[in-house]
């Protein structure tokens, strides 16, 4: 197709390299500095999206960023997989060889859309359609509600493949940011650049010059390219600057934190950008001193009946595609307008050759450019409103009529002009997104209808210059910018240098708009009736949608926006918010400042998680700890679970078994001949120090003092609260020396927690502490043939049960390394923990694997581990208790050193409730049937509170919950842990565990230990 | 993501670095002369002052020299108004901002019985 609207001359674009590109299949050609929405509109294609909800013809609106309607579906490089992305916005898509683009929400095409039939039920889908269709039953939603809305709704497809670009992380430091290289944010750079201060520029746009892209103005009597040219050689010269193109400033965080997005290849021909070296995009964190905000202004639309027409466009955006781009945005335009400013594009247009006619809503229209028209012969109406416009996937039409003095009704002869583009302006809108990121909040400018932004907040405020600032006319701007980098050079202590004073034809940018809010222009009837009024295009939401959340009772503007979903699409509002808000003023009789804005957050545009991720997707994403005998296990078929950052081997399934195959034989070699696990995960803290065994003694509840070097004991951490917080064996190794063991997952707090009181609370105590957890490997012996075994690997120690105890350490040779062994037991076995230096570790455990051939050593997991200790009772911290559960409850009153002066949790446990004989405990629970095993976090209840059906019409006292369960071959049969309202004085007591499938399965409270209840195997 | 001052590494870093510990300045009823009775021992336990303006914190250079120290930090912008070490005198005081409501607070607690 040629391009039939582009102009003969004129425009940034290169009309030497003509760009071939393909949108829904069709091919196109555009020129190089175009974007793909500039070169289908020089093809005179307008029609490029189906609206969200109902699904109605929409075209491109804008020039910019801020475009709600223009999403497209396009491969970033040549490769053919891994290269799409979703809902790019074509109006800041720019144009390359070989992109192949899709519109995107336009099931089965865009042309017969078999959505638009949503427009027919229109009615059935008002505000609040989501929340509610939520309240219809459970087998509605997802038989019919769910599947509609997912069909109809929905933004993009993702690409199903990994995303195969490369994205890099970048740390940047500057005395100041500047966002934005237009006019104000050039000049700031200027004189910041002078002052000596380390300058980063930010400009999203593919070169600098903001605004006399589309407007080249005279400045100082230079061409505004001259202009520009001349600034940028300065900083280009500067040591001390740094200019970013195609860089969006997303964010602001606390203290200055900036997230900035570098677009690096996306600009280039698909096949060389599958070939270039560099990352596709750079997210750039940038810590800034101070931060000047230069980014301009949007505008917004006018509202009126069906303005959604493809074909209707904000008029800056009609003047920006004919400066900028030389494209046409059609042969017959109509002007609707409230400004003086906008009608600066009705002049362009008019001078490019279209036929043009102005509408304007003001009721006297007198400045520059009303009387340039006029004396242009243009067809200019004042007073007047348009009361609806006609069209299918185009505009053909507008209906316009003169209005009462209030502007709320129509008062003479409507009449129609034919028109096939409507360029409408309601104003602008600072954008003030980075400013209240920032914190800070907004004022309410009456004179031009805005907000803008208001007093600096927080320690580290932003300086607001420019279009931003409310500043509309250009010579303001370029002043506001050198004074808002000098200002941020006072901030920085540094002498701020003069600015050169520039200024601007002053005709060209009064900066007065005259503006006057009609925020829904009347019409011949209510809203609710005939054609709809746009407010936010990207997520389907009318003036109608607004008026029905008022008439809801929906009274706050956070609330309206939930309910209507205004402003919640990809676009965030950005064109639809004031609008909106000027709409619910009038309907609640309230002022736009009284409503109040609904919150900015970062990104300001949607951002590709990619850049985010940056080096560090996939394994990448986070820290893996692994033992020294990581890789045996992993070659000998061992799944692994996390816990915490580390990998544990879970089980080791042999050929054709499933998991529960595995860890029953796991279990049953543990029990009959030896069992071997990989205990080095297990947080190891040395305590070294005179007062070593004064500070246990203040950490755990039992008593320390007396513990002979040689001896091991268990020790229970409380908080403060008297709740368990961690459990471990602490062993003593001299007089002034532990080495405290504490749960994998514990590790970390367990140490900063002891820090805490060293450092804070007792600074009196001698006490060192070191993390060992990665010095040690450990391996774990456990079964009958446990002492067999080690005794051939290791002659210079005694390992009889009458000169090794259970419960004591000894060093020794095993296998030629030196180790030492713990008898420690938490499969209530006969144990033996050998640790050595982590680099012995798997030296250790291939000579214990290769020794205990003939005793059929069985490697075990996590899982066998698990149901091993549950045999015996033993408490997982975090699994059977929750943080508020203490010692009684866990039925460990025992362990509570009764004449001890002080440890940390005693003072809370001496507090009524927490001994009160009705609180939850830890009880065994068997099921009736020794076959069924509960589902872990079952919940228990009363034989006489058992519910009827799986779906009680009433709810059920609980009484409490199970909180591990499994198969014990060992007993023969299920076994259950769980805590209990008052359980253990109600052992024996029968209760019911409601299942999902409504059965109720009848349970018995027991004891904790279910095999060797005396603990005569671990003393073996 | 905030700068701090670690008192001790004497050297601003970023946020990452550190982690919130709790309350700083919070004597123990004994300690503070108070009766060790179950209401002010529940307070001291469960209540935290959650100031409005200008609090005393304790943090942790957690991923460095790893010490306890105490921070001035503005809840409300988040500027830390200043950092020093564990029993050092605080250099600037706590504030509120006028109008807070008070009800739920560490020093108006109900506590537990
Ligand atoms: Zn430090």
């Amino acid at each position: 197709m040629s391009q039939d609207f582009r102009l003969p001359a004129g425009g940034r674009i290169d009309r030497s390299e003509r760009l071939n590109f393909t949108f829904d299949g069709q091919t196109f050609t555009g020129y190089r500095g175009d974007t793909v929405a500039s070169a289908l509109l020089a093809n005179g294609v307008h029609l490029v999206g189906r609206s969200f909800k109902y699904h109605r013809p929409r075209g491109i609106v804008t020039a910019g960023v801020e475009e709600p309607n223009a999403l497209i579906d396009c491969n970033i490089t040549a490769q053919e997989k891994g290269t799409r992305e979703a809902n790019n916005r074509a109006t800041f898509t720019e144009l390359r060889h070989g992109l192949t683009t899709k519109s995107v929400n336009a099931f089965p095409n865009l042309n017969f859309d078999i959505g638009e039939i949503n427009s027919l039920m229109a009615r059935f889908i008002p505000a609040g359609f989501y929340y509610k269709s939520l309240l219809v039953s459970t087998g509605m939603w997802h038989r019919v509600v769910e599947p509609v809305i997912r069909r109809a709704a929905g933004l993009g497809v993702t690409d199903e493949v990994a995303d195969v670009s490369r994205y890099d992380g970048h740390y940047l430091h500057a005395d100041i940011v500047i966002v934005g290289a237009g006019p104000t944010g050039l000049q700031a750079a200027r004189v910041a650049a002078k002052s000596g201060a380390r300058v980063v520029l930010v400009e999203q746009d593919t070169e600098c010059g903001g605004s006399l892209l589309r407007d080249p103005v005279e400045i100082d009597g230079m061409d505004a390219d001259l202009w520009v040219a001349t600034v940028e050689a300065e900083l280009a010269a500067a040591p001390n600057v740094r200019v970013l193109t195609r860089t969006t400033l997303s964010g602001i965080f606390d203290h200055n934190m900036l997230t900035a997005l570098e677009r690096v290849t996306d600009h280039l021909d698909v096949q060389d950008a599958a070939d270039d070296h560099r990352p596709r995009m750079r997210w750039h964190r940038v810590r800034a001193k101070q931060v000047v905000l230069a980014t301009g202004s949007f505008e917004r639309p006018l509202v009126f009946r069906n303005n959604d027409l493809p074909g209707i466009m904000f008029a800056g955006a009609v003047e920006t595609y004919l400066q900028r781009y030389g494209v046409k945005t059609g042969n017959t335009g109509l002007f609707l307008v409230n400004n003086d400013m906008a009608l600066s594009a009705a002049i362009k247009a008019k001078d490019a050759g279209i036929d043009v006619t102005v509408v304007d809503v003001r009721s006297e229209s007198t400045g520059p450019n009303t009387e340039r028209l006029m004396a242009m012969g243009v067809p200019f109406l004042t007073n007047h409103t348009l009361v609806e416009a006609k069209g299918g996937k185009r505009v053909k039409a507008a209906v316009v009529a003169p209005m009462n003095g209030d502007g709320t009704a129509i008062s003479g002869e409507m009449r129609t002009i034919e028109c096939d583009f409507i360029g409408s302006s309601s104003g602008y809108n600072p954008i003030v997104h980075l400013h209240c990121q920032s914190g800070a909040k907004l004022d309410f400018d009456p004179t031009t209808a805005c907000f803008v932004p208001g007093a600096p907040m927080g320690a580290t405020p932003t300086i607001s210059a420019g279009g931003c600032k409310g500043l509309f006319s250009l010579n303001d701007a370029l002043a506001s910018g050198a004074s808002a980098a000098q200002e941020a050079m006072d901030a920085l202590g540094l002498q701020a240098a003069e600015a050169t004073v520039v200024s601007a034809s002053e005709e060209a940018h009064p900066g007065s708009l005259h503006i006057r809010h009609l925020w829904l222009l009347p019409t011949d009837k209510p809203t609710s009736k005939g054609g709809k009024f746009w407010v936010d295009f990207q997520n389907d939401v009318t003036a109608a949608d607004l008026q029905l959340a008022v008439r809801e009772n929906f009274r706050s503007v956070e609330h309206i926006k939930r309910y209507t979903t205004l402003g919640m699409a990809t676009d965030q509002g950005k064109t639809s918010n004031i609008n909106a808000l000027g709409i619910l003023s009038d309907v609640l009789g309230v002022t736009i400042p009284d409503i109040g804005t609904t919150t900015f957050r970062p990104p300001y545009t949607p951002t590709t998680f990619g850049a985010i991720a940056g080096r560090e997707p996939g394994d990448f994403l986070d820290v893996a700890r692994v033992t020294p005998m990581h890789d045996w296990h992993a070659e000998h078929g061992a799944l692994f679970e996390d816990v915490g950052q580390w990998k544990r081997a879970w089980y080791y399934p042999k050929a054709g078994e499933n998991m529960h195959a595995a860890v029953d034989r796991e279990c049953r070699a543990v029990r009959e001949s030896v069992g071997i696990l990989d205990a080095s995960t297990l947080g190891k803290i040395i305590v070294k120090g005179p007062d070593a065994a004064e500070f246990l003694n203040r950490v755990y509840t039992n008593k320390w003092m007396k513990l002979g070097v040689g001896r091991c004991r268990y020790g229970l951490m409380l908080g403060e609260d008297g709740m368990i917080m961690d459990d471990g064996v602490s062993s003593r190794v001299a007089e002034d020396e532990f080495l405290m063991t504490t749960t994998t997952g514990g590790a970390a707090n367990v140490l900063s927690h002891l820090e805490d009181y060293l450092q804070t609370e007792w600074t009196d105590l001698k006490v060192y502490l070191t993390s060992v957890t990665e010095q040690w490997a450990v391996a774990s012996l456990n079964g009958p043939k446990a002492r067999a075994l080690l005794s051939e690997l290791c002659d210079d120690v005694d390992l009889s049960p009458e000169s090794f105890k259970f419960m004591e350490w000894k060093e020794a040779t095993v296998a030629g390394i030196p180790a030492r062994i713990f008898r420690i037991s938490f499969t209530g076995d006969l144990a033996f923990e050998i640790n050595v230096p982590a680099d012995k570790g798997m030296a250790l455990w291939t000579a214990l694997m290769t020794a205990g051939a003939k005793y059929g050593i069985t490697p075990y997991g996590t899982e066998a581990m698990h149901v091993l200790r549950a045999e015996k009772g033993f408490i997982i911290v975090g699994q059977d208790t929750d943080g508020s559960l203490n010692p009684h409850d866990m039925d460990m009153s025992w362990i509570i050193g009764k004449d001890k002066d002080d440890f940390i949790g005693k003072r809370s446990l001496t507090r009524k409730d927490m001994s009160d004989p009705m609180r939850k405990q830890y009880v065994g629970i068997l099921t009736d049937d020794p076959k069924e095993v509960l589902p872990e976090g079952a919940q228990l209840v009363n034989v006489a509170d058992a519910p009827a059906s799986a779906a009680p019409k009433s709810p059920v006292p609980m009484q409490g919950h199970v909180s591990s369960s499994y198969w014990s071959s060992a007993a023969g049969r299920s076994i259950a842990l769980g805590i209990v309202k008052g359980g253990i004085a109600r052992k024996g007591e029968t209760l019911i565990v409601p299942m999902p499938d409504g059965r109720n399965v009848k349970v018995t409270l027991t004891d904790t230990v279910f095999v060797d209840a005396e603990g005569a195997r671990q003393h073996g | 993501m905030l700068l701090i001052r670690c008192p001790y590494c004497e050297q601003e870093r970023p946020e990452v670095e550190f982690s919130f510990a709790h309350q700083a300045h919070k004597p123990r009823p004994e300690a503070a002369g108070e009766p060790l009775d179950d209401h002010n021992w529940a307070r001291w336990v469960y209540y935290q002052k959650n100031i409005k303006g200008v609090a005393h914190e304790r943090w942790n250079h957690a991923a460095g020299c790893r010490k306890f120290f105490n921070a001035a930090r503005d809840t409300v912008s988040s500027e830390i108004v200043a950092t020093y070490k564990s029993g050092e005198t605080p250099p600037v005081p706590e504030s509120r901002i006028e109008g807070e409501d008070l009800s739920f607070d560490y020093e108006n607690a109900e506590g537990g019985a």
